[in-house]
């Protein structure tokens, strides 16, 4: 027996007018709304050479806040890695000479387990590790797809948006 | 016989009691910082405040004597208010230093002001600010802002280390702890007061942020520095061993352990010198091959050329497995005891193995003068020993010797000399049993993985980064040596000279050594336990243990209702 789903159902599910029979008028029709649409302006980007600038509010791969001395914001808590739902990241702490005593000697996020969940952002104590508007992620071996300090390291001023936005949030509740 | 009754449940208490020792032995939490099983009452932190029927004011439950007929109430209004009250007392000058702090995750003042506060501070006022990272001593830094002068370690030097050297000084706000003048914190149990310390006031020098605790796997199991056999639980991450914590158990070491136990028994297991895969000559061969070559030279000798050296470092089910293939060979079996030191009061014992009275018990003694003599001599020709480090101890010289085959865990001057190495799991990573110098018998639970173990299939502790860990995961890479328990190695031994000896878990060694020596007669896996008993023949009074649940922190369990509570959501 020939098997046959209802989504290849030939016969149409309602009954056309006599109108919709006589079949150009409705050629016609449809021919009009491509044409409205030569008229509207254009949805499309010229992606790679136009980019589109994310909004303060969109969530792209986290990176580590650095601070203008150099130095990271993190705290090598652990909360972020402990708060990861597919276990992203690692985090391993040592001790500075610093006034914070602590700090990641290895941080290291896998871009391949990282769903852009935010939850890191949200757990972090020292707003230390925040939701960046880099949404451009290739990677050709699996190694490359672990980020680590050197590639999470991102100046204060360039994330000076994202900051602003969370601060914004935090006061509204 | 007094009789209390506890949030309305009657209880029968001992003469001399306090009220938060008959909760505690009948499961009922009282909140505290200052009062420790082990310590004298201070009464100082204010935590334990219970409602006491008949008494105006609200006593505290650690200085409260129980008397016949008392009615307590822990958790009615009065009390439960008058703990949020302490809390936000203990809160004011408390710095948020948890995402820093190393206790974080195991912390009294932490979980406590989850459970016991209002979660708010009504304090405006900018903190107290005291000294941060003051070394008191080699082993333990101090840090003042976080210090809530519970006094535990003040009493824990001045009872039971017996070195009195740290006191409050100043008053009010201004209270820290510090050292008196021209003295350090240095004993052989200082370490103790970094366990014992309810907040992250004191923390180990050596730990230091090497991890968090729901991070780490915690594994029970017995430290093989002296003859003590303190109880233990291994906190490892990546296959690594990161820190060695005293488990309570008032038969062996009370809440207790030494500074050496602490800081020297896990370096080795970390070694970079650990033996992995077996070697013949000094090159890495199948361990088949080794053990063929052990085999071949056990034949090829008389057996009044051939000496077999027990450890008293290995397991019980080591040397019975070692003994069974010295016996079918050779009469000259014995082992090197180890000394060092002297005994002292509590814990540190002179004899520095683990497992001396276990061979005694399975009828091993020492080398006496004569074998001794013929071992210098070149009467004998071959040695076949279990992981023992001889040589640098100087008590044997191995150059009369025409082949030496060894068990070894750590290259040593024994193993550079070795004809044939077998690579043995260490303390750290095997089953077993070790009989402590009281003729305690207390098991090993294997707390690192060798290749020759899966985590979730042998029954070990698994951190949840363990658990969900897959093989491209960095943070699973951990180093894993490819390494037998000692039984398996004589054992296999033993199957090339035809033997019919093949069990196939290490219980299995432990019940065929039972059945068939007096000394462990009755004695099985279940009835050891995680606390030990004693082995036949020793009538010592086992003690029973009320503290051990509530003195567990254990930071497993914590992690483990955190996920359930996570999956409970999801």
């Amino acid at each position: 027996m020939q098997y046959r789903s209802k989504y290849n159902n030939p016969k149409p599910n309602r009954k056309l007018s006599l109108w919709e029979k006589l079949y150009l008028p409705e050629i016609a029709r449809g021919l009009l709304t491509t044409i409205k649409h030569l008229f509207r302006p254009k949805f499309t980007r010229q992606y790679p050479e136009e980019r589109w600038e994310a909004p303060a509010a969109f969530r792209g791969r986290p990176v580590l806040v650095m601070e203008e001395n150099g130095q990271e914001r993190c705290v090598a808590c652990g909360l972020c890695s402990r708060v990861c739902p597919p276990l992203a990241i690692e985090v391993q702490a040592s001790e500075t000479d610093l006034l914070k005593e602590r700090y990641p000697v290895r941080f290291e996020i896998n871009m391949i387990r990282c769903i852009f969940c935010g939850f890191c952002e949200e757990v972090c104590p020292e707003e230390a590790i925040v939701m960046s508007k880099d949404y451009e992620l290739v990677y050709r071996k699996y190694d490359d797809a672990i980020y680590g300090k050197d590639k999470l390291l991102t100046p204060k001023k360039d994330l000076k948006d994202r900051l602003e936005y969370l601060r914004e949030m935090r006061n509204k509740t | 016989m007094p009789k209390v009754t506890i949030d309305g449940k009657e209880f029968e208490a001992r003469d001399g009691q306090s009220v938060i020792q008959v909760a505690l032995e009948n499961g009922i939490d009282i909140p505290h910082f200052c009062w420790h099983p082990g310590l004298t009452v201070a009464g100082n932190c204010r935590m334990c405040l219970v409602d006491v029927e008949k008494i105006p004011k609200l006593s505290i439950a650690c200085a409260t004597t129980v008397s016949d007929g008392m009615v307590v109430h822990t958790q009615n209004e009065k009390a439960l208010k008058a703990r949020e009250d302490v809390m936000e007392f203990l809160l004011i000058n408390h710095p948020l230093d948890c995402p820093i702090c190393d206790e974080a995750g195991q912390c009294k003042l932490q979980d406590y002001a989850f459970s016991h506060s209002r979660g708010v501070s009504r304090f405006e006022e900018e903190k107290v600010h005291k000294e941060k990272r003051v070394p008191f001593g080699p082993t333990v830094l101090f840090d003042a802002e976080r210090c809530i002068s519970c006094s535990r370690c003040i009493r824990f030097g001045e009872e039971i280390a017996e070195q009195p050297v740290l006191t409050f000084i100043q008053r009010g706000d201004q209270v820290t702890i510090e050292p008196y003048p021209g003295t350090v914190l240095d004993n052989p149990y200082s370490m103790n007061v970094i366990d014992i310390c309810p907040v992250g006031a004191l923390t180990s020098r050596d730990f230091r942020f090497k991890a968090r605790p729901w991070d780490m796997s915690f594994t029970e199991t017995v430290c093989p520095h002296c003859a003590r056999g303190c109880n233990i639980r291994v906190g490892t991450r990546d296959n690594q061993i990161l820190r060695l914590e005293p488990r309570p158990n008032p038969n062996v070491n009370d809440f207790w352990m030494c500074d050496m136990g602490r800081l020297e028994s896990y370096p080795p297991v970390n070694a970079e010198t650990r033996i992995s895969g077996a070697f013949l000559h000094h090159k890495k061969v199948s361990l088949d091959d080794a053990v063929q070559a052990i085999a071949n030279a056990l034949k090829k000798y008389r057996p009044e050329e051939i000496a077999f050296i027990a450890s008293p470092y290995a397991s019980v089910e080591d040397n019975f497995a070692f003994l069974e293939v010295a016996k079918s060979k050779s009469k000259i079996v014995g082992y090197f005891s180890h000394h060092a030191g002297e005994n002292d009061k509590l814990l540190i014992r002179a004899d520095r193995t683990p497992n001396a009275y276990g061979l005694k018990i399975l009828g091993i003694n020492e080398f006496d003068s004569t074998i001794k003599e013929s071992l210098k001599t070149g009467k004998i020709k071959m040695i076949y020993a279990l992981e023992d480090d001889f040589v640098s101890q100087g008590v044997l010289s191995l150059d009369k010797i025409e082949f030496f085959a060894c068990h070894a865990t750590n290259e040593s001057k024994t193993t550079e000399r070795a004809d044939v190495i077998l690579p043995a799991a260490s303390w750290a990573e095997k089953e077993g049993v070790f009989v402590n110098f009281e003729g305690w018998a207390q098991r090993l639970n294997p707390a690192v993985e060798t290749t020759h173990h899966v985590r979730g299939l042998d029954h070990m502790n698994q951190s949840r980064l363990d658990r969900f860990a897959s093989k491209f995961d960095r943070w699973a890479q951990g180093r894993k040596i490819d390494a037998l328990e000692s039984w398996q190695l004589a054992e296999m031994v033993g199957i090339h000279l035809g033997m019919k000896t093949n069990h196939l878990y290490t219980e299995d060694v432990f019940e065929k050594a039972s059945s068939s020596v007096a000394g462990l007669a009755g004695l099985s896996y279940e009835k050891i336990g995680s606390l030990g008993h004693p082995v036949a023949g020793i009538g010592k009074e086992i003690k029973m243990s009320f503290y051990r649940e509530v003195y567990q922190q254990n930071t497993q369990d914590h992690a483990e209702i955190l996920e359930m509570d996570i999956h409970a959501e999801a």
